[in-house]
């Protein structure tokens, strides 16, 4: 196993315990969705379209008094190295699942009575981390199609590597490491949506983890809302008089 | 005199701390005003609001909307009306209380396709939005070409008390008729329609811009 952990203290790709992979996010994309968002969070490369609220596509899906989130997270067969199956696999199925638990807090569904609200990912390369990179951007996306939301979500992990917490683990650190914690968090009302434990952590490494997940988090909150207020608004103006 | 205050806010976001009023797409938790919606948030005596700048369109009661008609059952005809919800126009609201309904000739009236401007008689979270078809400038659309817009936008087309449509109908000439779900039907020459395309379009891309009116008018006068 080669070291995780260089004697100056950096990381194979040369990064902080502390420090995240490059992010860039932006925002309306798919022109034919109703909301839709890019976002590059190192490697990965994520698209997210939402669209509706709509009428359900089989009226048996319809609930009375609230709508319903459906998600579909899909890596497409170029993403990885070796060609993927375009089907559905098991690990697509548990992340679909798994974003729409993250995104359900967020999203105001009772006022949606009836309706259906869609989102789709799809992956076109990926890295360690796609499932939180997924969920940033497709809380952009719900956000630019105007779906009344409690607050945004931001996801980052945290995990660790040769013995230490780090923040946002990339594919092999994910892979050769000891232990991988996604977080997703709303960051106005303090709440986290999403926490997944892959690997062993004792009681103090994990709140280590946990506090340095959701710090990451509020920085991948800062880059949405940044680039939904270049789109949205060209020269934010914060409680200007008018 | 308090002024209106404005600010750009993000689904989440604070908006004010105290004890206000509030309306739509705001909620409170501990009077903590958070908003629900991206868009321009305004605040004015003890009053919140939130003006959302993307979304389908929500139907309100006694909104004028233009829908399509999509299909039709025993007595009554399902319009499409741009919004999660479809609208339906009972066939008893169009013909006369004098022709028994097992006579109801329904393609006679609309078929399927045909465009119609309509009134929201009734809605709530339980109900499909009923439309009405009787009052003024209401029925069957026959000619004209339509245009779809964001919904969100079409308080900014028509403006303060009708001052922007005003400014649009005194410059074109073209005869407008807006449905408040987003659509909307421009009758005229095609020169004049193309004419009030490019300044919707404008209208529309910078509706959260102030001083949009001042825009308006200059890219009017260039046309002319």
């Amino acid at each position: 196993m080669n070291n995780l952990i260089n004697k100056k203290g950096l990381r194979i790709d040369g990064r902080k315990l502390d420090e995240m992979r490059p992010v860039t996010i932006s925002v309306g994309n798919v022109k034919n969705a109703d909301g839709s968002s890019y976002i590059e969070f190192g490697k990965n490369k994520i698209i997210a379209a939402v669209y509706g609220p709509k009428e359900p596509v089989f009226k048996w899906m319809a609930v009375a008094n609230t709508g319903i989130l459906r998600c579909r997270y899909h890596m497409v067969p170029y993403s990885v190295e070796e060609r993927k199956n375009p089907n559905p696999s098991r690990r697509e199925q548990e992340i679909s699942k798994v974003i729409r638990e993250a995104l359900t807090p967020a999203v105001v569904l009772k006022d949606y009575p009836r309706t259906c609200i869609d989102i789709f990912i799809e992956v076109l390369q990926s890295d360690g981390g796609s499932r939180c990179a997924a969920i940033n951007a497709a809380s952009v996306a719900l956000a630019d199609a105007g779906i009344s939301m409690f607050d945004m979500v931001g996801a980052c992990a945290a995990g660790k590597i040769d013995g230490k917490i780090g923040l946002d683990m990339s594919d092999e650190e994910d892979k050769e490491g000891e232990a991988d914690l996604p977080i997703a968090f709303m960051p106005n009302l303090d709440k986290i949506t999403l926490l997944q434990l892959d690997g062993k952590l004792s009681k103090n490494e994990f709140t280590e983890a946990v506090h340095m997940g959701v710090s990451g988090s509020k920085t991948l909150y800062e880059l949405q809302k940044k680039a939904l207020m270049s789109k949205y608004f060209e020269k934010p103006v914060g409680g200007k008089k008018v | 005199m308090s002024q209106v205050i404005r600010k750009h806010v993000l689904p989440g976001e604070l908006i004010a701390k105290g004890k206000y009023k509030y309306e739509k797409n705001v909620f409170n938790v501990k009077n903590l005003y958070y908003s629900t919606k991206l868009g321009l948030a305004e605040s004015y005596h003890d009053r919140l609001r939130v003006i959302p700048l993307s979304g389908v369109y929500m139907p309100k009661v006694d909104d004028t909307i233009i829908g399509t008609v999509v299909d039709f059952g025993h007595a009554h005809w399902l319009v499409n009306i741009n919004s999660c919800f479809i609208g339906v126009l009972v066939a008893k609201s169009v013909f006369s209380p004098r022709i028994s309904s097992i006579d109801y000739d329904l393609e006679s009236k609309f078929k399927i396709g045909d465009t119609l401007c309509a009134k929201i008689n009734s809605f709530d979270r339980t109900r499909d939005p009923l439309l009405s078809v009787y009052g003024h400038g209401l029925g069957k659309i026959f000619s004209g070409t339509e245009i779809t817009i964001n919904p969100n936008k079409v308080a900014r087309l028509i403006g303060k008390k009708g001052s922007m449509i005003k400014l649009l109908e005194e410059n074109i000439d073209v005869k407008y008729t807006i449905g408040q779900n987003g659509r909307i039907i421009l009758k005229g020459t095609p020169d004049s329609i193309n004419k009030a395309k490019t300044v919707i379009e404008l209208i529309e891309n910078e509706s959260q811009n102030s001083n949009l009116i001042d825009k308006v008018q200059l890219l009017l006068k260039n046309k002319k």
